[in-house]
């Protein structure tokens, strides 16, 4: 008999990972994969972070001349609010919770699942239909109020889709109350053997203090708009002064939230930066239990600040010397972070790969956001530069130089994982240098210009403030065009990027211990920790990729 | 793949669900999942207690005269029902648990009937008032010489808290409704009574909230002239 060659036959691909365990758009969303979820929060964060950015792009465009001339002040003042509402409530504050937590919290602890997968999947559904309502306001001609939503106006007076947008921040509060209810019940219960709570990664560390401020804040804000939504449909007089409310309490039912909204933002993106430098310096942090604490120290200060939004709402003197002083402590556990991540860099072995890039540009554009908020929390100085463009910048640098920056990092970092592919190294870096530039081309004469006194919120100005305008919407073009190159390789590596191995960066993680992409069950066997986090001495590994 | 002490777990325990290693876990993870639910809660209605807080320090007499306008008796039997109701859901909990599965279900159908005595004594209230004109807006009607103002904002915030309460009832309801369901068809074990358990002390949330807001909206300051 002779020998039967057997043809080559197409390699079949093993249905391995969770990417392709199932098929068809039904398996996308009925999911209760917290990786596939973590996804479908993906694809529609981005949707809303260009949408936001779209306004951006058009406020910036009517500032760049003095007069009024691209859009008439009304369609203006609803530019500055979409911008606002997209921005925080549908792109930031969900970004890195609802991606990255999502999908790598369950992985850090070497759980299956978070502990309510349904609820999940429930939460992402809530966000959908908190965004449909706000699109609705959008598309019927938008809102106008800032994303402040100050009454009267917004409870009383104002003719925009307040209302609509509203029931769209009401909806998505949920959304928000779920994900950090289903972080610490998870991070409570479903840590794998010995993983200890001194030996979760830091990520995990600031999660929990962003929860608890999901949990803590988000029903207030809830509550609050529930009560603006009142006013306006039931008339009920909560906040109209005609009829004996006081407009000044929504302020600080709106700021108890709103403030701590802003550490919502930052916190996550402070447990990306642990990670990065930890990893890409091949050192351990730098005391441990001090990041891990400041980030509960944050999250416990930021409850007591929101004051300091209100230091010309007619608020007592005394009132705003207590809240100036609170202010200022909130410095501090922010400091210990930076200074541990500099002393964990120190005499480390650093390589500079796109995700430390980013790392880099979180530590010092939020050193500069930091302290121009202590500026801010002066009282003197507040009352100089309120409502200027100094506050513009300052904010901008710690939600974009700080929130976005991490979330960059964080989404470079964990690609391979989450993809199972490499992205293209080289044009990532250009990319990251592209958003450092053009962030700071845009951002840094704004403070100039609120410190010599343009206000924010107006779409027409004197002309000797036009040169510094000028190049904040030049280095804004800059920034959209560093946000579009990452949009455009990484869907790109999709396709055509190298398969990635499981742990191209050699990090000690436990999400790096399984394969990449990870199977649905996260782990073949459940992992045991025998060990602390960022143990980096014991072996050379070689960074691939 | 080895037999694990987690694929044996799930193999003998249908009411296991995957992500859970034990049933112990799972149990630990609803309960806490709850308590923590619930302090949002509290949350979400201190807004309102804030509000009211405030307010009736600014307006006390206001507040003490528009009071005078609640029917004291049926806020009584109010709140007697609803405490009643949380026994009942204590004894439904406790059936459950020790596995008498008739006496479970009766005792969450005696707690949607008192819940929903609650809310039907709770519609004639607001009819009551509505007919007084005493719903705020445009069509509020207030004796002449008092504080309007006040009243005002007392009833603003009378619609606002019990009718969010209400709404809380309501949802306790359809929770009832699905955990007679589920009682029905058996799906309760003395190993895996969880949700009777996690919906009891949302119920008793429920109650506890009313117990603030009756003494808040009928009792403070009636005495006052």
């Amino acid at each position: 008999m002779s020998a039967v060659v057997a043809p080559e036959l197409e390699p079949i691909e093993p249905r391995d990972n969770y990417l392709n365990a199932a098929y068809g758009v039904r398996s996308w969303l009925l999911t209760r994969d917290h990786k596939r979820i973590a996804l479908l929060y993906l694809v529609s964060i981005t949707f809303f972070f260009f949408l936001g950015g779209l306004f951006a792009l058009l406020i910036r465009l009517e500032l760049l001349t003095p007069q009024g001339d691209l859009v008439q002040s009304e369609t203006y003042n609803k530019l500055f609010t979409m911008h606002g509402v997209v921005m925080i409530f549908f792109f930031l504050i969900p970004s890195i919770p609802a991606v990255l937590g999502n999908f790598f919290i369950p992985m850090m602890i070497g759980a299956k699942d978070l502990a309510f997968p349904r609820l999940n999947l429930l939460s992402w559904y809530i966000y959908i239909v908190g965004a449909c309502f706000t699109m609705w306001a959008v598309v019927h001609g938008g809102v106008d109020t800032g994303w402040t939503f100050y009454t009267p106006y917004s409870s009383t007076y104002s003719n925009s889709y307040v209302i609509a947008t509203a029931m769209g921040i009401f909806v998505t509060g949920f959304s928000s109350i779920l994900t950090g209810l289903n972080f610490l019940v998870t991070i409570h219960t479903m840590r794998a053997p010995g993983l200890t709570w001194f030996r979760l990664p830091l990520f995990v560390w600031a999660h929990y203090a962003t929860s608890l401020i999901f949990v803590l804040g988000t029903p207030v804000i809830a509550v609050t708009m529930l009560m603006v939504g009142a006013e306006r449909i039931l008339h009920l007089g909560i906040f109209d002064p005609t009829r004996g409310g006081d407009p000044i309490l929504f302020q600080h039912l709106f700021w108890f939230y709103s403030h701590p909204a802003v550490y919502i933002m930052v916190l996550p993106a402070m447990g990306v930066v642990s990670e990065l430098v930890t990893t890409f310096s091949r050192k351990n942090i730098f005391g441990y239990k001090f990041v891990a604490f400041a980030s509960i120290g944050i999250a416990v200060l930021g409850f007591l600040v929101w004051g300091h939004h209100m230091f010309v709402s007619g608020q007592s003197v005394y009132a705003g010397l207590i809240f100036s002083i609170l202010s200022f402590l909130v410095a501090i556990p922010s400091a210990v972070k930076v200074f541990n991540w500099t002393a964990t860099m120190y005499k480390g072995s650093i390589s500079y790969r796109t995700p430390m890039l980013y790392a880099f540009g979180f530590i010092g554009l939020f050193t500069i956001g930091g302290l121009t908020g202590l500026f801010l929390a002066t009282l003197g100085v507040n009352v100089h530069v309120h409502d200027t463009y100094f506050i513009i910048a300052h904010f901008h640098y710690i939600m974009v130089g700080g929130a976005i920056m991490g979330y960059l990092g964080g989404i470079h970092y964990w690609w391979p994982k989450m993809s199972g592919k490499l992205y293209p190294e080289a044009w990532a870096r250009f990319a990251a240098l592209v958003v450092f530039i053009g962030f700071n081309l845009t951002f840094f004469p704004q403070f100039i210009l609120g410190y010599l006194g343009m206000p924010r919120r107006y779409h027409a100005y004197p002309p000797e403030f036009q040169v510094l305008n000028v190049m904040s919407t030049a280095g804004a073009s800059i920034l959209g065009v560093g946000y579009i190159i990452p949009m455009i390789y990484l869907a790109w590596s999709m396709r055509y990027g190298r398969n990635a191995p499981p742990n191209p960066w050699g990090s000690t993680g436990l999400e790096w211990q399984t394969p990449s992409p990870p199977p649905t069950e996260n782990f073949k066997e459940p992992p045991i920790v025998t060990e602390d986090p960022y143990v980096y001495s014991h072996e050379e590994v070689e960074i691939v990729g | 793949m080895a037999e694990t002490p987690a694929l044996a777990a799930h193999a003998a325990e249908p009411g296991l669900q995957h992500q859970f290693e034990s049933m112990e876990q799972q149990k630990e993870a609803s309960s806490l999942g709850m308590w923590i639910f619930l302090v949002t809660e509290i949350l979400f209605f201190g807004g309102l207690f804030l509000t009211y807080t405030i307010y009736r320090w600014e307006n006390a007499r206001a507040f003490a005269h528009a009071s005078r306008h609640m029917d004291i008796a049926l806020g009584t039997i109010n709140t007697a029902v609803l405490i009643f109701s949380s026994l009942t859901m204590a004894m439904a909990v406790h059936s459950a648990a020790t596995n008498r599965r008739r006496l479970l279900i009766g005792f969450l159908i005696a707690t949607m009937i008192l819940g929903g005595s609650f809310l039907g004594i709770k519609a004639v209230e607001y009819t009551d008032h509505i007919q007084h004109h005493l719903f705020p807006g445009p069509g509020f009607r207030y004796p002449a010489g008092a504080d309007a103002r006040g009243a005002q904002l007392f009833f603003s915030l009378y619609f606002a808290m019990t009718g969010l309460h209400a709404l809380h009832m309501v949802i306790g309801l359809g929770i009832l409704t699905t955990l007679v369901v589920m009682a029905r068809r058996g799906r309760f074990t003395p190993e895996y009574s969880t949700p009777v358990e996690v919906s009891g002390l949302y119920w008793h949330f429920v109650d506890i909230v009313w117990i603030f807001l009756f003494p808040l909206l009928y009792l403070i300051g009636r005495h006052l002239r």
